[in-house]
């Protein structure tokens, strides 16, 4: 018989093992990163033609903000569990390490990535449209924080689905879009209030359902991964 | 064969006492519907819009259910019922769309306007599409079986999310006779038992397409097997 504390410390370790994994993997190739920032960089260029020196109202480009991120995080986030299929070392993490470790590893890393492009995206953003202005920060700097680990609790599972499908690449934003539109919708709602400028008592509802949207996704992936991780 | 003949008859006497029964301020025969404010003649919708909707809903859960069943005990037949419910409530839920968008034109003037109750449904129709998207995707049987029930899953416990963010967003317009605010219902008890029995005229519907599907399914399953 084991002590539980010992299995906890394992399970622990594996875990961080197989986050520095992919981190170290990532380091070497940069694969998703650059993908990433090429994405957030073309796609705010864009935005920019689009608007011109027209300008847009702070309601509508507080929304386009998170249209950014949404589909920057579609671009890149699916790689952590696609690359294991391509490369076929799936099996070799089934035999290592035991299902929830390599969920919450992935989860881990997609966290990681997912934090710094929002960070680079909201600083590309601010500085070169204009018309963005955020007149509440402590509103805003939370629902980045909340927002980003709720799209990667998600897509980390989502990702975990389409590494199985055949078609990966096309599927991953139709299967991620109604899981994540809650959130999307109150994040956009909450930015909305933070370019405002209202109080941050007036954003906590939005806090509310991102807390318990966070603590849902992240239970039910739990619960299910077994079921996707085991062929 | 006799449920269906009891069905048949069923569902045109409740259509045709749905379209055809009078609709008067005060209603004074057991015949007559009552008018209620805002929707009038506009009311005989709900006794297709409101089952339709209805069963798009339970087809949802129904599929989860059996995806459930399927990921315990991994039988195959759990996953065909899983599979046919959701191919349902699909059409199902096309069709309340639809009802509903008519039903707005005249009521609201414009098809759709992005009502929480549209948004709703049109998220509903998008995990129905995601979830045939995704079963299209994969080719060996068990695993997409496995691969939609956990989907489905996912997709029914963020759903709920909606009933508490959409009244933040916008106040929905939609009427609501039966089930509102001052828990009131606004019909007689003539409208109410047509109502009723369309619900469940429809309901029976479902579960004969239902039948008849999964029957299908198992046969096609079975004649590729032996070939």
């Amino acid at each position: 018989m084991q002590p539980t504390e010992a299995i906890g410390s394992r399970w622990l370790r594996s875990t961080t093992s197989i986050f520095l994994k992919d981190w170290h993997s990532e380091l070497r190739t940069r694969y998703a990163i650059s993908a990433l920032v090429m994405f957030v960089v073309t796609t705010i260029s864009v935005m920019l033609f689009a608007i011109g020196s027209e300008g847009a109202p702070p309601e509508v480009l507080a929304a386009m903000l998170w249209v950014v991120i949404f589909f920057g995080a579609m671009s890149g986030l699916s790689r952590t569990f696609v690359s294991e299929e391509e490369r076929g070392t799936t099996m070799t993490l089934q035999l290592l390490a035991p299902p929830s470790a390599v969920l919450f590893g992935k989860l881990l890393f997609n966290l990681v990535l997912i934090i710094a492009l929002n960070a680079f995206t909201v600083l590309l953003y601010s500085l070169f449209i204009t018309g963005f202005v955020i007149k509440t920060l402590s509103i805003f700097s939370l629902t980045i924080l909340l927002g980003s680990i709720g799209l990667a609790a998600s897509s980390t599972i989502i990702a975990g689905i389409i590494a199985k499908a055949n078609t990966k690449g096309t599927l991953y934003p139709v299967l991620s879009f109604p899981i994540l539109l809650p959130l999307l919708l109150t994040v956009i709602n909450a930015t909305r209030l933070a370019a405002e400028g209202a109080f941050f008592e007036e954003a906590f509802g939005e806090f509310q359902i991102l807390v318990s949207y966070i603590v849902v996704v992240v239970t039910v992936s739990y619960l299910v991964f077994d079921y996707i991780w085991k062929d | 064969m006799i449920f269906r003949i009891i069905l048949g008859v069923w569902l045109t006497v409740v259509i045709c006492l749905g379209l055809l029964l009078p609709i008067v301020p005060r209603p004074e025969f057991w015949y007559q519907f009552p008018i209620i404010p805002g929707l009038e003649e506009k009311a005989r919708i709900l006794f297709f819009h409101v089952p339709t909707a209805w069963l798009s809903v339970i087809a949802f859960i129904s599929s989860m259910i059996y995806g459930i069943k399927y990921l315990r005990k991994r039988k195959l037949d759990d996953d065909i019922k899983s599979a046919s419910a959701a191919g349902l409530g699909f059409m199902f839920c096309i069709l309340a769309t639809v009802t509903g968008a008519i039903w707005a034109k005249f009521s609201w003037g414009t098809y759709w306007n992005w009502d929480p109750r549209q948004t709703s449904i049109f998220v509903l129709l998008l995990i129905y599409g995601a979830y045939f998207a995704l079963r299209s995707a994969v080719d060996i049987e068990e695993k997409r079986a496995t691969l939609a029930a956990v989907y489905s899953i996912i997709a029914a416990v963020t759903m709920p999310f909606f009933m508490f963010i959409m009244p933040r967003i916008l106040a929905s317009l939609h009427p609501e006779p039966i089930l509102n605010v001052q828990g009131k219902v606004q019909m007689n008890t003539t409208m109410l038992l047509v109502f009723l029995s369309s619900v469940a005229g429809f309901t029976g519907l479902y579960l004969w397409m239902w039948n008849l599907q999964v029957r299908i399914q198992q046969i096609e399953l079975h004649s590729t097997r032996l070939q």
